[in-house]
C-alpha cells in the first residue's frame, strides 16, 4: 500500500537508528503519546533498534483505556435495554465495567453492534426508526470531527432515534497533566500525528516553552517514529525545546480547519474524568446546548452504581508513563486479554495489550 | 482508535458540503469515504482516512522528505555514523 510499505523499509530504519546512536551522548526518556504509536514501536521492535540510552515510555493516548468506569457502566445499562441498538467501535467490547462488558451484554441477547464509522450508526438509525440507535462516541480529537458530523447528519435527516454517549477526551491537557506531575519522567514528546492532523500544532508552543520540553509531531510507521525520535533527541542534545513536525505529509500547522469548525459547532470543551488518572480540567468534549437532544445520557436519564477499580490494577500509572506493563505484578498472570483487570490489556491501543502480544509474558506464550 | 490509513480517491460525489464523499481504494479494498473535511481533494489524490472520514490530503512532496532528511543527516554526520559502525 502506497505511503505505508515504503515507511516500513528495514534498511532505512536501521540507518535512522544508527543516526540516533551517533548523536546520543547521554540518557534520554521520550514519551510517545498515542497508543497506535506504542503498538507500532513494539510490533516493529523500534525500541530494540535504539541505543541503550534512549528510553521510550508510553503515554495516555488510548481513549478506550481512559474512558471512565462510570461511562462504561452507563453504556452497559443502555445496551441492555430491549429498545436499543448499541453501536460501538470493536475496541470497547471487552473493556471491563463494574459488572461485565459489552461483549457479555451481546452474548446475553443485547443488540450490540460493531461499526466501522459513526456514519454507519446514523444510517442504521435511518433504516430502523422503531429502534433507539446509540453510538458510543469514544475518542480523541482525531475522532471527534467524525462524531460531530454524525450528529449534524442525524439532525439534517430529522432522526429522533439517534443519540451518542459522549466520552471524548483531548490530548494537550493530558500532556500538561503529565508534565506538571512531580513523578514526570518525560524529557521529550512524540506528539500524536493524527490528533494533530485535525488540531494542528500551534497549541503546543506554550507547553514546549513552559516545561522546556521538545515536542515532535510524529507519524505511525517505523520510519516516521525513528525520524521523530531522531528529531527529539537532536533537540535534547542541543538544549532546544521546540515544536517540530515530522509528519508533514498529513499535518499542517493550522490543522484541518473544516474539521475543527464542525467539531466546535457540535461540541464544547468540558472537564473530564480519565480512568486511572482522575479529573483533568477542560480535557473533554460535551455536546453544545442545541445538540443535547442527541445526548444519550440525557435521553436515558441514567444513574449507575459504579464499583471501585480492582486494587491490583496499575493502569493509571501505566497511562501516565510512571510504569511499563511488565512491571505490574498481575501482568500476564492474573491480568490477560481473556481476563483483563484493566482496559489497557484489551484495547488495540493499550500498552499492556501491546507488551502481551509482541513481547511475551510470564506464561511464555508470546 | 486514532488509526488512519492512506487511500487513493477513485470517484467524487459532490452534492452538499456535509455529504461530499468518494470511493477510496485502500490497496485493493474500496470503501465509500466522507470527503467533507477535505474540499480540496481530487480524484487521484491520496487521503488519510479515519473511521470513514478523510482528514487530510497526503502531501507527496513532504512524504519524500522523510527519506531526504535521512540522506542529509548521513551526509552531514557521515564521520560520526561511520565511527560508530566500526567494531
Amino acid at each position: 500500500m502506497k505511503f505505508v510499505q515504503e515507511f516500513r523499509e528495514g534498511t532505512a530504519a536501521r540507518r535512522y537508528a544508527r543516526a540516533v546512536a551517533a548523536i546520543t551522548t547521554r540518557p534520554w526518556t521520550l514519551m510517545e503519546v498515542c497508543g497506535g504509536q506504542t503498538h507500532a514501536i513494539l510490533r516493529f521492535g523500534i525500541d530494540e533498534l535504539l541505543p541503550r540510552e534512549i528510553t521510550l515510555i508510553h503515554g495516555p493516548g488510548c481513549p478506550v483505556c481512559v474512558t471512565p468506569l462510570e461511562l462504561i457502566d452507563k453504556a452497559l445499562a443502555i445496551a441492555r435495554r430491549p429498545d436499543v441498538v448499541f453501536c460501538s467501535f470493536g475496541d470497547m467490547l471487552r473493556v471491563p465495567g463494574s459488572h461485565g462488558d459489552l461483549q457479555g451484554v451481546k452474548a446475553s441477547g443485547g443488540d450490540v453492534r460493531i461499526v466501522y464509522s459513526p456514519l454507519d450508526a446514523v444510517a442504521l438509525a435511518g433504516r430502523h426508526p422503531e429502534r433507539e440507535v446509540v453510538f458510543f462516541a469514544v475518542g480523541f480529537e482525531t475522532t471527534a470531527p467524525a462524531n460531530a458530523m454524525a450528529v449534524l447528519r442525524a439532525r439534517a435527516a430529522g432522526l429522533r432515534n439517534f443519540s451518542i454517549l459522549v466520552a471524548h477526551v483531548l490530548v494537550p491537557p493530558a500532556m500538561e497533566a503529565i508534565l506538571a506531575s512531580p513523578r514526570c519522567r518525560v524529557q521529550g514528546f512524540l506528539a500524536a500525528g493524527h490528533v494533530c492532523t485535525v488540531t494542528g500544532y500551534a497549541g503546543y508552543d506554550r507547553l514546549a516553552h513552559t516545561y522546556h520540553v521538545p515536542i515532535v509531531v510524529t507519524g505511525f510507521e517505523p520510519l516516521d517514529l525513528l525520524q521523530g525520535i531522531y528529531m527529539c533527541v537532536r533537540q535534547l542534545e542541543e538544549g532546544r525545546a521546540e515544536v517540530e513536525n515530522q509528519y508533514a505529509r498529513s499535518v499542517r500547522r493550522e490543522g484541518n480547519t473544516e474539521a475543527q469548525r464542525v467539531m466546535s459547532e457540535v461540541f464544547e470543551v468540558s472537564d473530564r474524568q480519565w480512568r486511572g488518572i482522575g479529573e483533568i480540567p477542560r480535557s473533554g468534549l460535551s455536546l453544545r446546548t442545541p445538540y443535547q437532544m442527541f445526548d444519550a445520557e440525557r435521553r436515558f436519564g441514567l444513574t449507575v452504581q459504579t464499583t471501585a477499580e480492582p486494587a491490583e490494577c496499575i493502569a493509571g500509572l501505566v497511562l501516565q508513563g510512571v510504569h511499563i506493563p511488565p512491571e505490574c505484578p498481575a501482568f500476564g498472570t492474573r491480568c490477560t486479554p481473556e481476563t483483563p483487570l484493566g482496559a489497557p490489556m484489551v484495547s488495540s491501543e493499550g500498552a499492556c495489550a501491546a507488551y502481551f502480544r509482541f513481547r511475551g509474558h510470564p506464561r511464555g506464550e508470546g | 482508535m486514532c488509526l488512519a490509513i492512506p487511500g487513493r480517491i477513485l470517484t467524487v460525489t459532490d452534492d452538499g458540503a456535509l455529504t461530499r464523499r468518494g470511493r477510496v481504494d485502500f490497496g485493493g479494498i474500496v470503501k465509500e469515504v466522507s470527503l467533507a473535511f477535505v474540499p480540496e481533494a481530487r480524484i487521484g489524490d491520496y487521503v488519510i482516512v479515519h473511521v470513514g472520514v478523510a482528514l487530510s490530503v497526503v502531501d507527496e512532496r513532504e512524504a519524500a522528505r522523510v527519506f531526504e532528511y535521512l540522506q542529509e543527516i548521513e551526509d552531514t554526520r557521515e564521520l560520526e555514523i561511520r565511527d560508530q559502525e566500526t567494531p
